[in-house]
């Protein structure tokens, strides 16, 4: 070992003064820096976190895990509980995937399996095109154009058939559960959407060839052989769609109703975590409220963060297995 | 010949697949609904005024949204400051100098901020730049968006980059670039139609975020001087004047909402059309 290090030292002096050589030749300047930039995310990311906690503490210590299971918010006597937010938050959420779920997998079948590539490539790309509409504007079309259209239609259809359902009772002033889920199915179908196509692409062409050959239909092919091999990533398309509907707020906020209360009805109106914080936060006086809030974005962080993290590795490991 | 003894299996296969395409029409027919609605309500609630006078005070008629377009403007132009040159200089760390496991944090990360609700972001904006200095303004609400721009910014970089063939980098090692050298002249020049395109597609995306500026840039009726004071976005103003009661806000918010729609998408058309065509996308 010792004389291998002598017969190296030369180079290691060589080393030394090439490095002073790559710092003044911007090498070494050019890699620190890019590091530095890749670090900073981590800090940012941390500071997300360190803010969050550290900001809501007065709640966490004022009411502790009462704050997550009680459902009194009256600011003016300083009493916040979250329940009604994450009811109004869960319910809006599973009510969008409940519709956006069959739709959207359904066309990822179509895109995938069905369409000549060519058209194939056009319709993603208006899906996409689709994704990319900002939430303002679904809410602006959610208020004027959807809210009136399920008053007046949809409403009154569900009522006649599925009036003897406690989800269907109640008076229906528009805003309601019903319209800010309609809305965020909307928002999130996209997401399922291209997801789904990409890691059904994904599923190798032979799988299908063989189901194929032994006289399986092409539904029977993709029902039995391919839907199976790809429904890891699919569920995990399914895992981003739910964390951006846990997080939509424009559109939800919109069209939503805003009351704090808990009710078993989808027509009655109601709240969601991101609603409130959009709505209060800039309004809100006194310390102890203005840490309700920000306990509630930490909440809405901590969820969304599991659930993407979970997605990212189901997708990972379909496309990794597909490849 | 066989068909008789399979015909339920091949009736189901018809139904199961035009269902199929039936589901990606109707979700189609809902782009071209909003495109229609808004075209339809925008174009006429459109006028020069829009773009050259303020809001008018509530119960007055007419007014425009000039300092709402300049101030998108200013906040986007702040976000892509902020932004842009970090998740550009991360995603070449990605793609050019990490290694495996620093790399797959880093993504893995990137991934997780992109996907933090962007409410979430302003509250951040909110006690790191609002609430030291004790009032909202443009900087915070720039501060936000900027966040919000950086992992696509990365993951951008990183993709576009990595498509460059590494015959470049070699070709210019051997003529006695340095490393740094290599991937500023040649490589980041080789993918710069898709970088330029992939930040166009962040910009646009942030360009509609509302959420995060209700309580960083939070609005403003009137010009907004520099970057410290409360100002008014394109967003922003659409929310506020569709939950207002008066008609005419209600005309003003279609206009404004027609504007922001038509620019993102204009954007983001070209952008993938420079991304489908470009020399580095033809490897995807």
């Amino acid at each position: 070992m010792a004389t291998a290090f002598q017969v190296e030292s030369p180079r290691v002096l060589h080393a030394q003064r090439t490095f002073v050589q790559r710092l003044r030749g911007g090498d070494e300047v050019a890699y620190l820096t890019t590091l530095a930039c890749a670090v900073a995310i981590l800090v940012v990311v941390g500071l997300i976190v360190v803010e969050l906690w550290m900001n809501s503490q007065p709640t966490v210590k004022t009411f502790g895990w009462n704050f997550l299971v009680t459902s009194t918010w009256d600011p003016n006597n300083d009493k916040f509980g979250a329940l009604p937010f994450i009811y109004g938050t869960c319910v809006t959420s599973a009510l969008a995937l409940l519709i956006a779920i069959p739709l959207g997998v359904a066309a990822a079948v179509f895109l995938s399996e069905m369409a000549p590539p060519k058209l194939s490539n056009i319709l993603t790309f208006l899906i996409e095109l689709l994704a990319a509409v900002p939430s303002v504007i679904y809410g602006l079309l959610g208020i004027f154009i959807l809210v009136p259209l399920i008053r007046d239609y949809l409403v009154p259809v569900l009522v006649k058939v599925f009036g003897f359902l406690p989800i269907f009772k109640g008076d229906f002033y528009g805003v309601s559960l019903l319209s800010a889920g309609l809305v965020l199915s909307v928002m999130v179908v996209p997401f399922i959407i291209s997801v789904s196509r990409e890691v059904l692409l994904a599923v190798p062409v032979e799988q299908r060839e063989a189901a194929l050959a032994v006289g399986a239909t092409k539904w029977e092919t993709t029902w039995q052989i391919v839907l199976p091999n790809a429904s890891t990533g699919i569920i995990g398309s399914v895992f981003l769609a739910l964390a951006r509907a846990l997080g939509e707020t424009m559109a939800v906020t919109m069209v939503i109703g805003n009351t704090p209360k808990i009710s078993g009805s989808l027509l009655s109106p109601g709240y969601s975590i991101a609603a409130v914080i959009a709505n209060e936060f800039a309004e809100a006086s006194g310390s102890l409220y203005i840490s309700s809030l920000i306990f509630l974005g930490l909440v809405l962080f901590g969820l969304t963060i599991v659930i993407n993290a979970v997605a990212r590795i189901l997708i990972l490991t379909t496309q990794e297995r597909g490849v | 010949m066989d068909l008789r003894v399979s015909s339920t299996r091949n009736i189901t296969n018809a139904v199961m697949l035009s269902l199929s395409g039936v589901c990606t029409i109707l979700v189609i027919s809902v782009l071209f609904f909003i495109l229609g609605y808004l075209l339809f309500h925008g174009i006429s609630a459109l006028n020069w005024n829009f773009f050259t006078q303020l809001p008018k005070p509530s119960g007055e008629t007419g007014g425009g949204m000039a300092n709402a377009i300049v101030g998108s403007g200013k906040i986007l132009l702040l976000a892509t400051c902020i932004g842009v040159p970090i998740g550009f200089l991360a995603g070449v760390y990605l793609a050019e100098y990490s290694g495996k496991v620093f790399a797959f944090t880093i993504r893995y990360v990137v991934d997780l901020l992109n996907g933090v609700p962007s409410i979430v972001i302003g509250i951040v904006a909110y006690a790191l730049v609002v609430r030291p200095m004790k009032h909202y303004s443009a900087l915070a609400g720039g501060v936000a968006l900027g966040i919000m721009m950086i992992p696509i910014a990365v993951r951008t970089t990183e993709e576009f980059l990595r498509a460059v063939p590494n015959s470049l980098r070699e070709g210019g090692v051997a003529l006695g670039a340095t490393r740094a050298k290599t991937i500023f002249t040649i490589v980041v020049p080789a993918a710069i139609s898709g970088l330029v395109s992939g930040m166009m597609l962040n910009l646009a995306r942030v360009a509609g975020e509302t959420a995060p500026l209700l309580f960083t840039a939070l609005g403003n009726m009137f010009w907004s001087r520099g970057w410290l004071q409360p100002i008014a976005t394109l967003p922003v103003m659409i929310y506020n004047d569709a939950i207002a009661p008066e008609e005419d806000l209600h005309r003003q918010a279609w206009a404004a909402g027609f504007v922001l729609l038509f620019l993102v998408l204009a954007i983001n058309v070209t952008a993938r059309m420079i991304i489908a065509r470009g020399p580095a996308g033809s490897r995807r």
